[in-house]
């Protein structure tokens, strides 16, 4: 095997402070997807820093919003009471995520981290402009089943894997990173890039940086809510096309709504334009369809994922229904 | 093997073992010395090695011996010229990507993997297809005879029927992946013995290959193989990468341990080839079949043919006239398929019985009526009666447990919400084997019996159904009963496959034991002990501390004047969400038509197996190849999807459980291929049901339902 360095570091002070004492180091949680990536050649960090004794696995309500700390693992956040209660859309986004092993050891973070699965990305004697700049897309003429309708570029087009990102997505998460001077806050939903001329990148989040936590506003949206995930199997298979909804319902008018979808695009994907029809309507079929039609304006397909373009507002209208229903 | 404490006679003898940790598998044997082997595999798909560059991997730490066909290390047979397989280190042409071209060996796995990486190949590349319907539809493209074609009175009579139809249907490639991978442990000793630890369907075939290549006795070679994590037919052959560890043993004078990666299990040990068929159907107004045609084309490999029993079916599952039938096989260039359970014949049975079920609607009839309207009394094919046949009774206990009388013939009738509900129903039939096998009967003063063959169980309960036979026979108590196998020192028997091994090694068990009674009772009569006496009272008193017979058994005459086969119906329910196109098998009842059941709770398990499988046939598994490259773009468990708990509803398996009269002393036929063959065309027909919607290519995935 290649060797690497394991280093293991209880604060995340001294985990930032290594982190940037190498260029090719990375922090190691769960592992669930990194050591893959290792196996199969992918990666090659020089350093691996263990950081899953970094005090960060608090779920707590301050003040308006609830905390999530970066290393939380996704079942306790998923069957957390408070989860449950607050914030029910991620606590279903995050089980209808990989399998009970796999959210057993993965983190948050570590969800939020993942690179796609994408099988060109994966195979080194393939082409894949994530994995290796400038040797082209597989999948933009082959295999594309899986990949993306939305926003893509001619360097890439392949998806983010996570269900918990697009739920976090439609909650208007924030995520506080910091660095060896300081915490900074961004928006959830400008965590992850468009893969644009630098598919390689898949968040924004800078190289001497680590997620500290997630702080998501505490809304009225735990009553109508649906993640509705289409994959192929109905367990451990990554989304088709997945939708996360929520929204507030007064006298069967939408006041208040949130939106967002999954396995069409390089990062979650919002449906603004869609939450913002709906504001102030009725929640009705028609309504429900012509949403679905709004969120679809500039979808693309790409031959073997053609079939995205009619599944995914299927799935959006089916999302909205189920979210109605449980009223 | 340890004794066994069981709830229940019927309980699998090792199940305790299995689910303990206690059951030795063949990567778990570590012997002294043991070093470990890592497969290189080429990067091309087609062409010739012209450089070999394996200096870097010789020196990096821990490595013994880089082995390749440069250094060629020696296996006789592989010296001569000729033969059809692939001869491992001994070309340096490439027939398919992912094939191995070297073997790096040290003295830690890791160590082993990191220098496999190091070594670097060079080659001239050619063009080539791994394409399949590509290769069928260029007519410079080879296409060899796969069987012999066949004709029963008109040919395509269904294209003058009354009523007709012509349909095509695609079935992709599917990979066993069992849940052990696959590999091989070799200790070549000197004066050329070597003892290997195999995963196989077959000690004594992996010991007669071997002998085969390194021209040495069978007798040399011992070979284990005492529990086998699932092969479903891939371990039906030893592959390339075992005989690269037996040569890597040889060469180096150490014990190599080799166990491949979850992604060359999609290109080392083969898969069920893809299939493209056409049925034509023809029928009177009045439902009665008056033509079938079935023409299919199955992949095989540019170096090595390989053909399986894809239109055997047609010619005798239904009462018809008129049929032809023809089968050919299209080289592309991967990888050599090989029998995946139910093999061909499950290829085969989606066609057919999606075919039968769209006459039937064609003619507007419940699909159930159709066929037990032409359902055959006789095999029109061999000319003779079945040997035993309820498929009328199996076809009325799986209708009544689905509730098949809540089916509409009017397709998209049942609906609620956004769900459609549809059933569906198939039939799967297989040759019911019988061979020649071996066992050796010890019966012991401790009132014991051990019984041994080199027979194998990859799964099935092989020892739990030899028990049961005995216990029958011998009135001793299950607990006090052993059977020894999955080692070639014991008495011969064939490999584990075709649905034989019950039938085959059973009869030979009957028969010993059935030897062992005469001769204690032989013994009680010379010791004057009455007839009835118990067997360790006879051998105490004869002061024998045991008695043992070896018995030889393989079937007669009986074959010549029946007609014998399994057969089973699946029954399915299933619903489709009409927005996202999801299918959810939501209702299984299988019914099992295989003579006398033997073994109650394993015969059960077969059938679950089966109907798991059928599901992955039916709507998740495909192993996806880009054609640019000739590489798998799925070869993982993540991206290859077999089914989990969560695809799979409660399974109700029936038995109609009445003995052959004719095929063997337990009137047992076998079962292991029916459990899945039929099953997958029984969910196609229910999504049509469901949905008016006829896919013809597997699997059915979403996308396929909203197209």
């Amino acid at each position: 095997m290649i060797n690497f360095q394991y280093l293991r570091t209880t604060t995340a002070k001294s985990a930032i402070a290594l982190l940037v004492k190498d260029k090719n180091a990375k922090f190691l949680a769960g592992g669930t997807n990194l050591i893959d990536l290792m196996k199969r050649g992918v990666t090659a960090p020089e350093k691996l820093i263990d950081i899953n004794h970094v005090p960060l696995k608090q779920i707590e309500l301050i003040g308006n919003k609830i905390h999530i700390g970066a290393l939380a693992s996704n079942s306790a956040v998923a069957d957390h009471a408070l989860i449950k209660e607050k914030l029910p859309l991620l606590s279903w986004a995050l089980q209808a995520g990989a399998s009970a092993q796999l959210r057993n050891v993965a983190t948050v973070g570590g969800n939020m981290m993942q690179r796609t699965r994408c099988g060109y990305f994966y195979d080194t004697e393939m082409p894949c402009n994530k994995r290796q700049p400038g040797t082209g897309c597989g999948a933009m003429e082959g295999f594309n089943r899986m990949h993306a309708i939305f926003g893509t570029s001619e360097k890439c087009i392949a998806v983010h894997p996570s269900d918990m990102c697009v739920a976090l997505t439609a909650l208007d998460a924030e995520v506080v990173v910091a660095n060896a001077k300081g915490e900074r806050k961004l928006s959830f939903k400008d965590f992850h890039r468009l893969a644009g001329d630098t598919p390689q990148l898949d968040n924004n989040l800078k190289a001497d940086e680590m997620i500290i936590r997630l702080e998501i506003p505490v809304n009225n949206l735990a009553k109508n809510y649906h993640y509705l995930k289409v994959r192929d199997r109905a367990s451990y298979a990554f989304a088709l096309v997945s939708v996360a909804v929520a929204f507030e319902l007064s006298n069967n008018k939408i006041t208040d709504i949130r939106l967002a979808m999954g396995g069409v695009a390089h990062k979650p994907w919002r449906l603004t334009a869609s939450e913002n029809f709906l504001k102030g309507k009725e929640a009705t079929l028609s309504n429900f369809e012509q949403a679905a039609q709004l969120a679809m304006k500039d979808a693309k397909g790409f031959g073997g994922n053609d079939f995205k373009l009619k599944l995914a507002p299927n799935t959006i209208i089916e999302a909205l229904n189920l979210a109605k229903s449980k009223a | 093997m340890e004794k066994r404490i069981l709830k229940d006679d019927n309980d699998r003898v090792d199940g305790i073992l299995k689910v303990t940790g206690q059951a030795k598998y063949f990567a778990e044997y570590e012997l002294p010395g043991l070093t470990y082997g890592v497969l290189v595999t080429s990067t091309i798909t087609k062409g010739k090695i012209t450089a070999l560059d394996t200096k870097a991997a010789e020196k990096a730490p821990g490595v013994i011996a880089v082995i390749s066909h440069l250094n060629k290390p020696s296996a006789a047979a592989y010296e001569q010229e000729g033969g059809s397989q692939m001869k491992i280190f001994y070309t340096d042409k490439i027939f398919y990507n992912g094939q191995p071209i070297a073997i790096v060996v040290a003295n830690t796995f890791e160590r082993a993997t990191y220098a496999a990486s190091l070594v670097k190949a060079t080659y001239a590349k050619e063009d080539f297809n791994t394409d399949f319907e590509k290769a069928l539809k260029d007519p410079k493209a080879k296409k060899l005879q796969g069987q012999a074609d066949y004709k029963r009175g008109i040919e395509n009579a269904y294209k003058t029927a009354e009523v007709k139809l012509e349909e095509r249907y695609f079935l992709p490639i599917e990979t066993h992946n069992p849940m052990e991978l696959h590999g091989i442990i070799a200790d070549w000793r000197p004066n050329n013995q070597l003892t290997v630890y195999a995963k196989t369907q077959g000690v004594k075939a992996t010991q007669g290959t071997i002998a085969n290549v390194f021209k040495i006795p069978m007798e040399n070679i011992q070979v284990n193989s005492e529990f086998v994590g699932g092969g479903f037919g891939m371990a039906l052959r030893t592959w390339p990468l075992e005989i690269a560890t037996v040569m890597a043993s040889k060469h180096i004078g150490k014990p190599v341990k080799v166990v491949i990666t979850r992604m060359q299990m999609f290109t080392m040990v083969g898969n069920r080839p893809a299939a493209i068929q056409t049925i034509g159907l023809g029928a009177n107004k009045d439902g009665k079949l008056t033509g079938i045609t079935h023409r299919a084309y199955g992949e095989t490999s540019t170096y090595e043919n390989f053909t399986e029993g894809v239109v055997n079916m047609a010619k005798f599952m239904y009462q018809c006239d008129n049929v032809n039938t023809a089968y050919a096989i299209v080289p592309v260039d991967l990888g050599v398929p090989i029998w995946m359970r139910g093999p061909g014949e499950a290829t085969g049975a989606f066609a057919l019985e999606s075919a039968i079920d769209e006459m039937a609607h064609a003619l507007d009839m419940d699909p159930l009526d159709f066929r037990i309207k032409n359902d055959p009394e006789t095999d029109q094919q061999k000319n003779k009666p079945f040997s035993s046949k309820n498929i009328k009774e199996a076809y009325k206990i799986g209708a009544e447990k689905i509730g098949w009388s809540n089916r509409k013939n009017k397709p998209g009738s049942l609906t609620e919400g956004p769900w459609q509900t549809g059933y569906g129903v198939s039939v799967g039939v297989f040759n019911a084997n019988r061979g020649k096998a071996s066992v050796k009967g010890i019966l012991k003063a401790d009132g014991s019996l051990l019984l041994q063959s080199a027979t194998s169980d990859i799964g099935p309960g092989t020892g739990t159904g030899m028990t049961l036979i005995a216990n029958k026979l011998m009135k001793i108590p299950v607990n006090k009963i052993t059977f020894e196998l999955g080692d070639s020192s014991l008495p011969p028997a064939p490999s584990q496959g075709g649905s034989a091994t019950l039938s085959t090694v059973g009869s030979a068990v009957n028969d010993v034991c059935v030897a062992l009674k005469s001769a204690i009772a032989e013994l009680a009569a010379n010791s004057n002990m009455d007839a009835t006496a118990n067997f360790v009272d006879v051998l105490k008193k004869n002061n024998l501390p045991q008695i043992e017979v070896t018995k030889e058994s393989q079937g007669g005459k009986e074959r010549d004047n029946y007609s014998m086969y399994s057969f089973s119906i699946h029954f399915v329910q299933v619903k489709v969400h009409a927005l996202t196109g999801v299918v959810k098998v939501s209702k299984i009842v299988s019914v099992g038509d295989s003579g006398t059941i033997v073994s109650p709770k394993t015969a059960r398990s077969q059938m679950l197996g089966g109907a798991v499988g059928g599901i992955g046939m039916a709507l998740t598994e495909e192993s996806i190849i880009d054609h640019r490259y000739g590489r798998y773009i799925n070869n993982n468990f993540a991206d290859y999807h077999v089914p989990v708990n969560a695809d799979v509803p409660e399974i109700d398996v029936n038995f109609i459980n009445k003995p052959d009269p004719y095929i063997n002393p337990m009137g047992a036929k076998g079962m292991g291929e029916i459990a899945l063959i039929g099953f997958s065309a029984a969910v196609a027909n229910a999504v049509f049901n469901a949905t008016g919607k006829r896919i013809r290519t597997l699997p059915i995935t979403p996308d396929k339902i909203l197209a």
